[in-house]
């Protein structure tokens, strides 16, 4: 069973948003990071990006797999989490404690169109 | 097989030289500038002539190659690499050549760029190659800037998106990609054939072309062609025929013949070169007559492709010539379709029927999955061939199926040889059943066991000197 | 007609097969082909031909080629070739193996591999190589793309005019259908103008392909060059004859980003053009955006140091249309003999190499001016060993007499110069007779 925080917003391309007054704060669910498997690399924007709700911001390799990170909100990048550059493995082991992003959202309105806690565990039916 | 560790960097010693060169004669020349010249030390070996020749013959001892054993490796046509052709392209006369001596000085040269152009042609039913390609992947972009080339010759410059397959080998969409074209991907039926009606849809002046390969990497014929054909001109597009699977066609059947207007072949695949471990290769591309203007302003490569391939390549077709082409198509056909009828009881056979040179299982029948030992998986089936003494198949590819284990074994191997993969392979079956860790450790005979690849990737040690 | 050995099946074979694959016919195992596709009638091909004849057949074209002492340089150069290399590289279990996918089979081609891009960042003086590429230039074209793809929303690359002819026109190829637009920046003094550069970098430009040793010959000076580039937020490429590095300043300490160029000058044949080996070294930031195959070092399950593929995520088989390049198949068996040739020549012996062809080709250029029939095109620059000179007479009469003598020399370049070229093959004796057959003219 993967673990699902309370409180968090989800994306169905499994991204969490935790909201920090206008800031977005965003990483990926414990299901996403189990999927995965073993990360070795988390490919990153740089700050003052700009994002878009459902474009990709980034990446996570594994030895085999590559997989796109999609932005659940838009706005423009104020924050990356250097640590995973060289720890990336810091992902597997709290998908929650290991944001990537933070974003200055354009439009918290975008906030609506993603899944609460009990949404996000429907859509992985566990 | 057996492990060496060294690398040659740790036989250095100060002082010791590999080198033979003559005295200099000259009277000495002009010093660089200080500004110019290199400051930092030249880390490289210090060794001696039979230290480098016994490091890197140990080093061969930890290599499977095609004359060691088979490789029944889907989509890479491992076949037999002939000794005459390595003779032929060391010859003093060829490798001695400048490549911008002019052509009264290299008429054997062009004579063999003519003789393979028209025995190509031949084969393929193209109009005419160029050689300039060094690869499979390079052969399918320099034909994607041939497709691109010949619609803007035409003023006809929306065609910007190129259609490939699901089922496409993945040089495909990454050619597509430096070629500056967008992929639009067609879906393929439960026969593993391109979905035709899905692919109406896709047509418009936007679509500069199709890819296929055909067979496709399922080793299936793709028996719409004509119609896919005549859909894909009626909209304005070309069709790209993908050369890695050319083997089974070879002396049955011909792309020209099929409606494809550009093909390249992998002449390390289909004719004979040696892989050298990952090149060198060449690719070259043929076209239809109707394309022959748009090459000359494409230059892929430095100056007239692996030319050195393309001797060993000639010397193969000679060795073939009409009489024998027919039986290259056929016999890898025939011992495909053995081994697909000789394991389909334990491996997994997604779709029945007459394969053409290759085929694709999806994992085991029975992969011994119980309470808390998970089932044995196709890279585990794939790994415990080492341990046998064969190559393993391609493996998760074609992303069509979780399992996949694509396996293609060429008509240079013989009945017995065959016969004693499908055994192990058998074995290996019986093995999962009773108790899958045994592949689940696998390797356990070659030099070296699985290694930790996660660790390389999060930190990687690329060069000796981050060690 | 001739039989063909290498196919095994005999025809009780054949038949204990198809019983097996469930057809009557060898052509019934094509039944799904459509009628009309199928070939009818023999192919327009040779009859085959046994082994003699072929050995027979190409000592005839062979014998067709001229047999030249080799004076041009140009990208193509004439370097001895140790008889251990060809030794060794022929070995077939490098020869006939695959693709190092399969690690516990392959830690043969995967170490070499991994000497390889030691022996290239000790050259480059750069951090991280990849596996090896086509040739030099799609290296460079492959450097050009990257840089696009490293810097954000720039979409121009400069390229030096004084870069080797084919280098310009596979880069400018490759841009045209990537999207690119290419700025080539001027060399009025036989070497690039960091004016011209300061001049051509606008806001657009993610990168410059400079030539460390340029199509005239000349060692380039790139002092300033890299801040500049960098104060434009732009990658600097240099584009290097690897030989060479053993004794010019390296891109690493010129400041580049990324060095590309052909390996083929560390001791492969001339072989008409290819297969030759492009390299490309990197600075570590620009690891992951790099194209090509790259081996790493790790261990395996008994803690033995082993070799593996590695980043393989930034690939065509995982990334697609994603991917930092469609490239797949380098030029592997190129790259061991550059590894072989390094392990031989040492340091000592590569920078002996560079003396030997500097001062035969400095030998040859004072006694190309006393013949009277030259000018100097660009006096005093220096150079190590090409050079080209403005010839007073038509060259194509001197090329004559020359091939005539037996040498490919004095080639003619597109600026009307005429390009010379000495290596460690050629003795003072065989240069006295070549300035000789001019002088004679």
């Amino acid at each position: 069973m993967s673990k699902i925080l309370e409180g968090l917003c989800y994306s169905e391309s499994h991204e969490w948003v935790k909201v920090e007054g206008n800031v977005a704060v965003v990483g990926v669910s414990d299901f996403a990071q189990k999927e995965m498997g073993d990360i070795t690399y988390v490919d990153m924007p740089a700050v003052d990006d700009e994002v878009s709700q459902g474009e990709e911001f980034g990446a996570l390799e594994s030895v085999k797999a590559s997989s796109d990170l999609i932005s659940p909100v838009s706005g423009v990048v104020v924050e990356v989490n250097e640590e995973l550059e060289d720890a990336p493995e810091k992902v597997n082991e709290d998908a929650y404690g290991s944001w990537i992003i933070k974003v200055e959202m354009s439009d918290p309105s975008e906030l609506d169109s993603l899944l609460d806690a009990a949404g996000y565990k429907a859509l992985i039916g566990e | 097989m057996k492990y060496y560790d060294k690398l040659v960097f740790e036989l250095s010693k100060e002082g010791r030289c590999g080198f033979s060169l003559p005295l200099n004669s000259f009277p000495s020349g002009a010093e660089l500038p200080a500004a110019l010249r290199r400051e930092s030390a030249l880390e490289l070996p210090e060794v001696s002539e039979p230290d480098v020749v016994r490091h890197y013959t140990n080093l061969s001892q930890m290599n499977f190659g095609v004359d060691t054993g088979f490789y029944p490796l889907g989509s890479c046509t491992m076949k037999y690499n002939p000794k005459i052709n390595e003779e032929v392209a060391a010859l003093q006369g060829f490798a001695g050549l400048h490549p911008l001596m002019h052509a009264g000085l290299t008429k054997g040269a062009l004579r063999v760029y003519q003789e393979m152009n028209k025995a190509l042609a031949a084969i393929t039913g193209m109009y005419t190659f160029t050689f300039d390609p060094c690869a499979g992947a390079h052969g399918e972009l320099t034909g994607l800037m041939i497709m691109r080339q010949y619609h803007m010759m035409r003023g006809d410059l929306g065609r910007t998106k190129v259609i490939v397959p699901d089922s496409a080998h993945g040089t495909n969409p990454a050619s597509a990609a430096v070629c500056g074209l967008e992929v639009v991907e067609v879906k393929s039926l439960e026969n593993g054939r391109i979905d035709v009606e899905a692919l109406k849809p896709l047509l418009g002046p936007d679509i500069a072309g199709i890819m296929m390969t055909n067979p496709n990497t399922l080793g299936l014929f793709e028996t719409q062609i004509e119609e896919i054909a005549s859909l894909v001109h009626g909209c304005g597009g070309l069709l790209y025929y993908d050369g890695a699977n050319m083997n089974p066609l070879m002396g049955v059947a011909r792309p020209g013949d099929m409606g494809f207007d550009i093909m390249h072949l992998n002449l390390h695949k289909t004719f004979s070169t040696p892989h050298g471990g990952g090149g060198p290769g060449s690719g070259p591309v043929g076209v239809a007559k109707h394309l022959e203007d748009c090459i000359p302003d494409i230059r892929v490569s430095g100056f007239h492709g692996n030319f050195g391939v393309i001797l060993r390549a000639y010397a193969y077709i000679l060795a073939l010539g009409r009489d024998h082409i027919r039986k290259v198509g056929q016999y890898a056909v025939l011992s495909a379709n053995y081994i697909k009828e000789s394991l389909k009881d334990v491996y997994k056979l997604p779709i029945e029927g007459v394969c053409k040179h290759e085929f694709v299982f999806d994992g085991l029948v029975n992969d011994g999955a119980r309470e808390g030992v998970p089932g044995a998986t196709t890279l585990d089936v794939a790994k415990r061939l080492l341990d046998y003494g064969f190559h393993a198949p391609t493996i998760y590819f074609p992303l069509l199926f979780h399992q996949a284990l694509m396996i293609e074994p060429t008509e240079t191997e013989s009945k017995e040889t065959i016969d004693a993969f499908i055994e192990v392979m058998r074995k290996i079956a019986a093995e999962a059943a009773v108790d899958p860790e045994i592949l689940h450790g696998a390797p356990h005979c070659t030099p070296i066991s699985r290694p930790d690849e996660t660790a390389a990737a999060r930190n990687p040690i690329l060069k000796y000197q981050d060690a | 007609m001739a039989s063909l050995p290498y196919l095994p099946h005999t025809d009780a074979d054949v038949r204990a097969m198809l019983e097996k694959a469930g057809v009557k016919t060898l052509e019934d195992l094509y039944a799904d082909v459509p009628a009309k596709f199928l070939k009818k009638g023999p192919y327009a091909l040779p009859p085959a031909m046994s082994e003699q004849e072929i050995r027979e057949w190409f000592s005839s074209l062979e014998a067709q080629n001229a047999r030249l002492k080799v004076f041009v340089g140009q990208g193509a150069y004439d370097h001895y070739t140790p008889s251990v290399i060809p030794y060794l590289t022929q070995r077939s279990e490098f020869l006939t193996a695959y693709t190092p996918y399969q690690c516990e089979i392959s830690q043969g081609t995967l170490r070499y591999i991994f000497e390889y891009q030691s022996m290239m960042c000790a050259l480059t003086g750069m951090d991280v190589s990849n596996a090896s590429m086509y040739d030099g230039p799609t290296a460079a074209a492959e450097a050009m793309k990257m840089c696009v793809s490293c810097t954000r929303k720039k979409n121009t690359v400069l390229l030096s005019r004084a870069l080797l002819p084919h280098v310009i026109k596979v880069v400018e190829t490759y841009a045209k259908f990537h999207g690119v637009t290419i700025g080539l920046i001027d060399a009025p003094e036989g070497e690039t103008s960091l004016k011209a550069l300061q001049e051509a970098l606008t806001e657009d430009v993610a990168g410059v392909i400079l030539p460390s040793v340029n199509r005239y010959g000349i060692v380039e000076d790139h002092t300033g060059f890299a801040d500049a580039v960098h104060a434009a937020k732009a990658l600097m490429v240099e584009y290097c004859d690897p030989s060479a590095l053993a004794v010019v300043k390296t891109p690493g300490e010129w400041g580049a980003d990324i060095a590309v160029g052909d390996g083929q000058s560390l001791g492969l044949p001339l072989c008409y053009g290819g297969p030759y080996v492009g390299f490309m070294a990197v600075k570590k930031d620009y690891m992951r955006k790099m194209p090509g195959r790259i081996v790493g070092q790790t261990t395996d399950k008994e803690g033995r140091r082993v070799f593996v593929l590695t980043l393989q995520a930034r690939e065509q088989h995982i990334k697609r249309e994603k991917a930092t390049s469609n490239i797949c198949s380098n030029e592997s068996l190129m790259a061991l003999w550059v590894t072989i040739y390094l392990s031989l020549m040492g340091p000592e012996g590569l920078r002996e190499v560079n003396r030997l062809s500097s001062d035969g080709a400095h030998y040859l250029y004072c006694e190309l001016l006393k013949t009277g029939k030259f000018d100097e095109v660009f006096p005093s620059k220096p150079f190590l060993k090409e050079f080209v000179l403005k010839p007073k007479e038509f060259p194509g009469l001197m090329q004559k007499r020359l091939e005539e003598a037996g040498f490919f020399a004095a080639l003619d370049t597109e600026e009307g110069y005429v390009t010379f070229c000495v290596t460690e093959k050629h003795g003072k004796a065989e240069i006295d007779r070549l300035v000789s057959v001019i002088k004679e003219g």
